[in-house]
């Protein structure tokens, strides 16, 4: 435990990815096995609550508005340990923190104010963290891959394919994919090929040079998947490496279609036939929230998996070969049959002039925008600049002005970077439309700071009330009438595109003229 | 409590009207009583000011040579309209004081800001009994426990010695006045060159014909830049982070020492390399011992954490309450890069932090 907090505070004291990837080096192999293996997934249990300190819960309250951060506060308000005798990462993991639970609150803090008398200042602060379920930690998975690659010697890629998946760890699974051989783990198993990812379009369509070299795709909001077919078996695989097959059992028979040793890459959608766009993401998310489903479960929502891309055919890894090759291979795939299986549409341009309208259709069929992806690209895992480009509809906005704030968690901690935005309703009274806590810079956050910490009129606990004088437009990706909002309106993944210094408060968006939005984007389904 | 207080608060600054003068005014005055150099506390316009003996050099750097400055030693006293008055060390930094009033045997201790903590550039924290306790409480909260001043400079020294193996320049930043030298006193001069920054230069040569004991260290011009680099460590006001004078040093790592850094997400907005936990002010454990030790009935919060400070007393049976510290507007920053920008998350703006 000791030296994971160590590698902790060594990774949390640089901004430099070298000495990241040089400290993890350094803990892999300097950690024993059983405890290296948790450095990779360190798996999170409960959070906890305390009052171990003596301090009143209202100061400690306080601090953790200063702090931000409760694992933190908890960690720098307990009194040293009095026994010298620190446990090791595993014991803890698959010891104590196992223990709790299950057990009875006085039996879980018997073995939480063990630990606490056990650990230092910087050792708890991360147990809290994996107790809190909130365990994170500023290193990518591509430099722990790196990392890891390094230390046992053998290529990133291989590294990657090894860690992919589903896995516990332990100190035989940590030997295993740091031997040399890798022992079996991936060679004839079900796992998926780590995905690759685009970026969002940072420059001129025009710097992509001729436009006749891209595909151009639907950009959906499904759920990105890799369908795997080897050794007479299937598999289903989402972006965050999570096995989905369970989840859908129609597309695992549909599966059988696909010649034995196939990958295929792709996005799950419910798709309504009769207009022939995806219905909402929520409607899928039905789905997702089961483990299992039975094969009549739903049938009336029939699902579409768009295939986009191949990875693998009759076994051999291709993803080395050009993008407009994988595809001319997809499209030989016998899915005639298949209700389900689907190649993606592809988009043809003759200029890039053409995107906008394009773009303009986005809303009609239910795409969050275009992909663009170069036909000569290789399959390559992460986000390689240049080879995919994400180009996303820009969402609403609408003017609505600050009422309120509190203070943000980490980096934030104590600033008062959580705010409250209000529109007037029919009565021309302040409610709330909703809550935003991205979108500002840090200067603009300071300046924020210090604006409402003069301008309070009222304080309830940690939120500041100000008086509403600001405005400021408001980004959004979906809106839709809602009971449970006083407004009557919800906004999806609301945040702050700029202040508006030209506008008043009376120039603000009214509840009225959102629920005609709300009329409007309902009105097109 | 006295029927009549003799320290209270006014527009201009906190007042004595049994001795009719001032304490860190922040307004023209007649006579104002200045606790240290610091910005938020010693402010340009007074006619006659009063510092200890050690105080008159640092002020008259801080607010001009032409400012009128009587001063008198640790210890000793003074009766102004009948009001007894003396200065005790306060730890805080070179000339820092606390100050003892007594009229008619009622004696009100105002302490500046100040720390416990050991710091070799000053007078050491001296302990004043009293009935009514004036304290600041920069870190009055008890996420805030500082560690010996001994683990920390080992601390820096070590980063100094790992940046000189990468080839790469140490850049401290620590308020010019008072922090700069405390952490020059912690350097290791062995391992390399020390260079100053322009304004954190000045300020030390005026500790060290003090007679205050620092490591040697080179002003940081161009030409020590270009010579000394990837070894050297430099010490420079927070306000020089991000300018072209620190590209100079390039390839360089950047660390802030603060009582700030301790906690994490202050630490990362920072977004500097590393962050030591150096303060100049008391931590929560030793505002608490201190404050039993003075044996106050009273005691009086300001400059920090005031609310949870005053409510934790109250409940422990101490009659307690806060002047709050709202200035007038910000203050400024005198080019030296004092004022902390906001992030002392403090009830009154954030406006002075720690300085």
């Amino acid at each position: 435990m000791i030296r994971f907090a160590e590698l902790y505070a060594e990774l949390d004291a640089t901004t430099r990815t070298s000495e990241k990837v040089e400290a993890l080096r350094s803990y892999f192999k300097s950690a024993p096995p059983h405890d290296a293996a948790w450095a990779v997934a360190s798996k999170v249990i409960r959070q906890w609550a305390s009052d171990v300190t003596g301090y009143a819960p209202w100061l400690i309250d306080e601090c953790n508005l200063v702090a931000g951060d409760f694992s933190e506060t908890l960690s720098l308000l307990l009194p040293p340990p009095t026994r010298a005798c620190p446990p090791a990462l595993h014991e803890v993991i698959e010891g104590d923190l196992q223990a709790l639970q299950g057990q009875s609150a006085s039996r879980q803090k018997k073995i939480l104010l063990g630990l606490w008398d056990r650990l230092e200042s910087r050792e708890r602060y991360i147990l809290h963290k994996l107790i809190g379920g909130e365990f994170r930690v500023g290193v990518s998975r591509l430099l722990v891959i790196r990392a890891l690659a390094e230390v046992a010697g053998v290529e990133g890629a291989v590294m990657t394919h090894r860690v992919t998946g589903n896995w516990q760890p332990s100190a035989a699974w940590f030997g295993q994919i740091m031997s040399q051989q890798g022992g079996d783990i991936a060679a004839d198993s079900l796992l998926p090929f780590p995905f690759m990812l685009a970026n969002a379009l940072d420059r001129p369509l025009v710097e992509l040079g001729e436009s006749s070299a891209w595909l151009l795709e639907w950009k959906w909001d499904g759920i990105r998947a890799q369908l795997i077919r080897r050794g007479g078996r299937a598999s289903l695989w989402s972006r965050g490496e999570e096995m989905i097959a369970g989840t859908f059992p129609d597309l695992m028979q549909e599966s059988q279609l696909l010649p034995e040793g196939t990958v295929v890459d792709g996005e799950i959608l419910a798709w309504d036939e009769r207009f022939g766009y995806p219905l909402p993401f929520s409607v899928l998310q039905k789905r997702l929230n089961r483990k299992n489903v039975e094969l009549t479960f739903w049938p009336d929502v029939p699902l579409v998996f768009a295939l986009f891309d191949l990875l693998e055919i009759k076994g051999e890894d291709v993803r080395t070969h050009s993008l407009s090759a994988r595809r001319e291979m997809l499209k030989q795939l016998p899915l005639t049959q298949s209700a389900m299986l689907r190649v993606s549409e592809e988009i043809v341009i003759g200029h890039w002039d053409e995107i906008e309208a394009l773009i303009a259709q986005s809303c009609a069929k239910r795409v969050e925008g275009l992909m663009l992806k170069r036909l000569d690209s290789a399959y390559v895992p992460g986000r390689p600049t240049g080879a995919w480009w994400k180009l996303k509809v820009q969402p609403f906005t609408i003017d609505a002005i600050l009422t309120a704030a509190q203070p943000g968690r980490g980096r934030r901690a104590g600033l008062l970077t959580d705010y409250t935005f209000s529109i007037p309703d029919e009565a021309g009274k302040l409610v709330t439309i909703c809550k935003a806590y991205s979108g500002l810079t840090d200067e603009e956050l300071t300046e924020v700071d210090r604006y409402i910490r003069r301008q309070s009129t009222e304080r309830f606990g940690p939120v500041y009330s100000v008086p509403p004088e600001r405005v400021y437009e408001i980004g959004f990706e979906a809106i839709a009438a809602s009971d449970r909002h006083k407004s009557g309106i919800a906004l999806r993944f609301p945040r702050i595109v700029r202040r508006r210094t030209d506008k008043t408060p009376a120039q603000s968006d009214t509840v009225a003229s959102l629920r005609k939005l709300v009329d409007a984007y309902e009105g097109r389904s | 409590m006295v029927d009549s207080a003799l320290i209270v608060r006014t527009e201009s600054g906190l007042y004595c009207p049994q001795g009719d003068f001032y304490i860190d005014a922040w307004r023209l005055v007649e006579r104002n009583i200045v606790s240290h150099a610091h910005a938020d506390h010693a402010r340009r316009g007074s006619k006659r000011y009063l510092v200890p003996h050690e105080g008159v050099a640092v002020l008259r750097k801080r607010l001009g040579a032409e400012i009128q400055v009587d001063s008198m030693a640790y210890g000793a006293s003074m009766s102004i309209n009948g009001v007894d008055v003396s200065f005790h060390p306060a730890g805080h930094l070179l000339g820092s004081a606390q100050v003892r009033v007594e009229y008619r045997g009622e004696v009100w201790v105002f302490t500046g800001d100040y720390k416990t903590a050991d710091d070799s550039t000053c007078a050491p924290f001296e302990l004043v009994r009293c009935n009514t306790f004036i304290t600041e409480c920069t870190f009055g909260l008890p996420l805030y426990r500082w560690r010996d001043a001994a683990e920390i400079a080992a601390e820096i020294n070590i980063w100094w010695r790992k940046n000189i193996e990468h080839g790469r320049t140490s850049i401290i930043l620590a308020y010019a006045l008072g922090k700069a030298q405390r952490i020059l006193s912690m350097l290791d001069p062995t391992l390399g060159p020390i260079l100053l920054h322009g304004a954190v230069h000045g300020l030390t040569e005026l500790y060290r014909s003090a007679g205050v004991k620092l490591p040697p260290a080179i002003y940081a011009d161009p030409d020590a830049a270009k010579r000394h680099r990837g070894r050297a460590i430099v010490i420079a006001p927070p306000g020089s982070e991000g300018s072209p004078w620190i590209r100079k040093f390039h390839p360089e790592s950047v660390a802030v020492a603060s009582g700030w850094m301790q906690v994490r997400g202050q630490r990362r907005r920072q977004a500097v390399d590393r962050g030591f936990v150096l303060s100049d002010h008391v931590d929560w454990p030793n505002l608490l011992a201190t404050i039993d030790a003075t044996g106050a009935s009273h005691v009086i919060a300001t400059h920090g954490y005031t609310g949870p400070l005053v409510r934790y007393l109250r409940e422990r049976g101490l009659s307690a309450e806060e002047f709050p510290t709202r200035f007038t507007g910000e203050v400024e920053d005198e080019s030296s890069g004092e004022a902390m920008p906001s992030e002392s998350a403090n009830e009154h703006g954030g406006q002075a932090g720690e300085s």
